[in-house]
């Protein structure tokens, strides 16, 4: 069994978060003047450095981002849904990437529209593989080229996709043991009562049915 | 005459003993060789992101202990992280030193766990039996804390509940005297065993590369060698100051996962006790009266701890708009939290990405050309638990 020795290492990682932030700052610029027109937004927010592609050229970012040099981001972190229902761009994909050697990371964002077709990663990072049929279980994002799209979280023969903003929270299946039928069922839910969604948020601030009658009014 | 050969499908789990909860395996066979795993998850999916999307950010919380629950604490520390990074406030240094406590904790809890039942699968039973006690007796402690065994929700964004009972750390103290004979007498029991050896070494081995593609990390990435534990390498709360040592695994084995479970615990339990030392008095939680509800004896006395109790356990408090991710070295491996605040009282998206998600997606390549008598070996080796794997 080894060690590591950490502690030559000890006195950098004291000032890691100011280097942190210097680091990607830079790495943000470079990132512009390599990628150019490929990036469409690039911001540092809390400490995270954000950058916005399109989705066509998702592929070849993200391979810019694991093979130079300067970047290095060898690890796939995740890969986040987002649904934004109101947006004429519903859907956003995040992937989280990690570089071990740099000690940084990165959140990769795309915009996209409902039925549009995402090229899959799996080439690239072996294990989107899973994160990429969770996001089509979850959402209904489809992949181009991806090895093996099933469902993966939800039950076999589930339909919907139950992430979704529009998709009830109490589902609209429940599941039970017929005793009559000797086996598993699978029947519409009943509630005794539904899921009561209180807005609790303070009407000073302005709740979300005031704001509604105040737009409506235009007060 | 040409022989013919068929594979042989057969369906591993979801109810079986070595499978450590409900994961269905389909395994192709050819004679005792395995050639193809397919698991299937999600048998314990409860929707937990979707679950967090309808609560306030205190009542999303506890969805957390029901992830990996054999470590609870670990991972609400990833979600107040985020919480606390979105609302941009400081944790006094009290609770700091408590989290970090309870971490460790929950560290030794799921470590004791793993590395035991990992030997119950190639076929020991008294280190099970002399874990489980101790287990036992880490999970008074939480009980003493928090309340509840398992399912503790202690920590708060801005701190954590409520502050420790007296003597509590002078038992955790006699515990951590104690526990290291323990782990000797564990050792004592396998590491040099013949059969614990040859059911172990050389099974299962990653590259350092095949770990980095395949998103592994915590104890699976540095069995295979590559030096990177975020409690070194991004360091949160205090363990910047605290003095302990990252084990490093050589050949990616199973063996070595064994191995480098060991000798964490034996850094955690020095890191419990580096806390007791230096843990200083003061506030546990946020003196923000608009994030961290005001204690029992103001409620009484001022009107306005009254009013911000309501508030809080009404409406809860408000999050900045904006998303952010942190992640913490849980035991199994990098547990983060992706959030994403929309302004309001609720989370807009709450992406838990958990270890063994990544870990239990290698299966098929980890096992590809070996027995289906290997098959507990590597799957107890990655520490899976489907609390966290199915969310």
């Amino acid at each position: 069994m080894e060690f590591y020795n950490f502690k030559k290492k000890l006195e950098e990682k004291e000032t890691y978060k100011d280097n942190m932030i210097d680091n990607l700052k830079k790495l943000e610029t470079y990132l512009n003047s390599e990628l150019s027109i490929k990036i469409r937004n690039s911001l540092i927010e809390n400490d995270e450095l954000l950058i916005e592609v399109d989705q066509k050229d998702l592929v070849q970012v993200i391979q810019f981002l694991k093979s130079d040099d300067k970047c290095k981001f060898r690890q796939l972190i995740d890969i986040a849904g987002v649904d934004y229902p109101s947006d004429e761009n519903r859907f956003e994909l995040v992937y989280l990437f990690l570089s071990h050697e740099n000690n940084n990371r990165i959140k990769l964002s795309t915009k996209f529209k409902i039925n549009q077709i995402i090229n899959s990663i799996t080439k690239i990072f072996p294990s989107a593989n899973w994160m990429e049929r969770e996001v089509f279980d979850m959402y209904g994002i489809k992949f181009k080229n991806h090895p093996d799209l099933r469902r993966i979280l939800t039950d076999y023969g589930f339909k919907g996709h139950p992430l979704r903003k529009d998709f009830p929270l109490t589902g609209f299946n429940e599941v039970r043991y017929s005793e009559k039928e000797k086996k598993v069922i699978y029947e519409p839910v009943k509630l005794e009562q539904n899921y009561r969604n209180f807005d609790f948020e303070s009407p000073w601030e302005g709740t979300s049915y005031l704001k509604e009658i105040k737009k409506r009014n235009k007060w | 005459m040409v022989k013919k050969t068929k594979s042989l499908n057969l369906n591993f789990g979801p109810q079986h003993p070595a499978a450590h909860g409900v994961l269905r395996l389909i395994l192709e066979l050819d004679g005792e060789v395995v050639e193809k795993a397919d698991p299937h998850i999600g048998l314990l999916h409860r929707g937990t992101e979707k679950l967090i999307e309808q609560k306030t950010y205190t009542q999303a919380l506890p969805y957390f202990d029901r992830l990996d629950y054999v470590a609870p604490m670990n991972q609400e520390h990833a979600f107040a992280l985020a919480a606390e990074k979105l609302l941009k406030i400081e944790v006094p240094i009290r609770a700091k030193y408590i989290r970090v406590i309870f971490c460790e904790i929950g560290r030794i809890l799921s470590h004791i766990l793993n590395v035991t039942t990992q030997a119950l699968d190639v076929g020991a039973l008294t280190p099970s039996l002399w874990g489980f006690e101790e287990r036992e007796t880490l999970m008074t402690f939480y009980e003493r804390a928090s309340g509840s065994r398992l399912h503790a929700n202690y920590f708060r964004t801005g701190g954590v509940h409520q502050d420790i009972p007296i003597k509590l750390l002078d038992d955790i103290e006699k515990f951590c005297k104690s526990f290291p004979k323990i782990i000797d007498d564990l050792e004592g029991l396998l590491t040099d065993n013949r059969i614990f050896k040859q059911r172990n070494v050389e099974i299962g081995v990653v590259s350092k590369q095949e770990a980095l593609d395949h998103s592994f990390s915590g104890v699976m990435l540095r069995g295979s060698g590559v030096p990177w534990d975020l409690r070194r390498s991004q360091p949160y709360e205090i363990y910047n100051d605290l003095d302990f040592k990252i084990p490093i695994g050589k050949n990616g084995d199973c063996y070595d996962r064994y191995l480098c479970r060991i000798e964490e615990m034996r850094e955690s339990v020095k890191i419990i006790l580096q806390c007791i030392e230096r843990i200083p008095k003061g506030p546990v939680k946020s003196i923000d009266g608009k994030i961290s509800p005001p204690n029992r004896d103001d409620l009484k006395q001022s009107m306005e701890a009254l009013i911000h109790h309501f508030k809080l356990f009404t409406e809860g408090y408000r999050v900045p708009k904006g998303d952010v991710y942190t992640a913490v070295e849980a035991p199994k491996g990098e547990f983060g939290v992706y959030l994403i605040s929309d302004g309001s009282n609720k989370p807009y998206r709450c992406k838990i990405r958990a270890p063994g998600f990544s870990h239990l997606q290698a299966m098929d390549y980890l096992i590809r050309g070996h027995m289906l008598a290997d098959v507990p070996a590597v799957l107890g080796s990655l520490d899976i638990v489907f609390g966290e794997v199915d969310r």
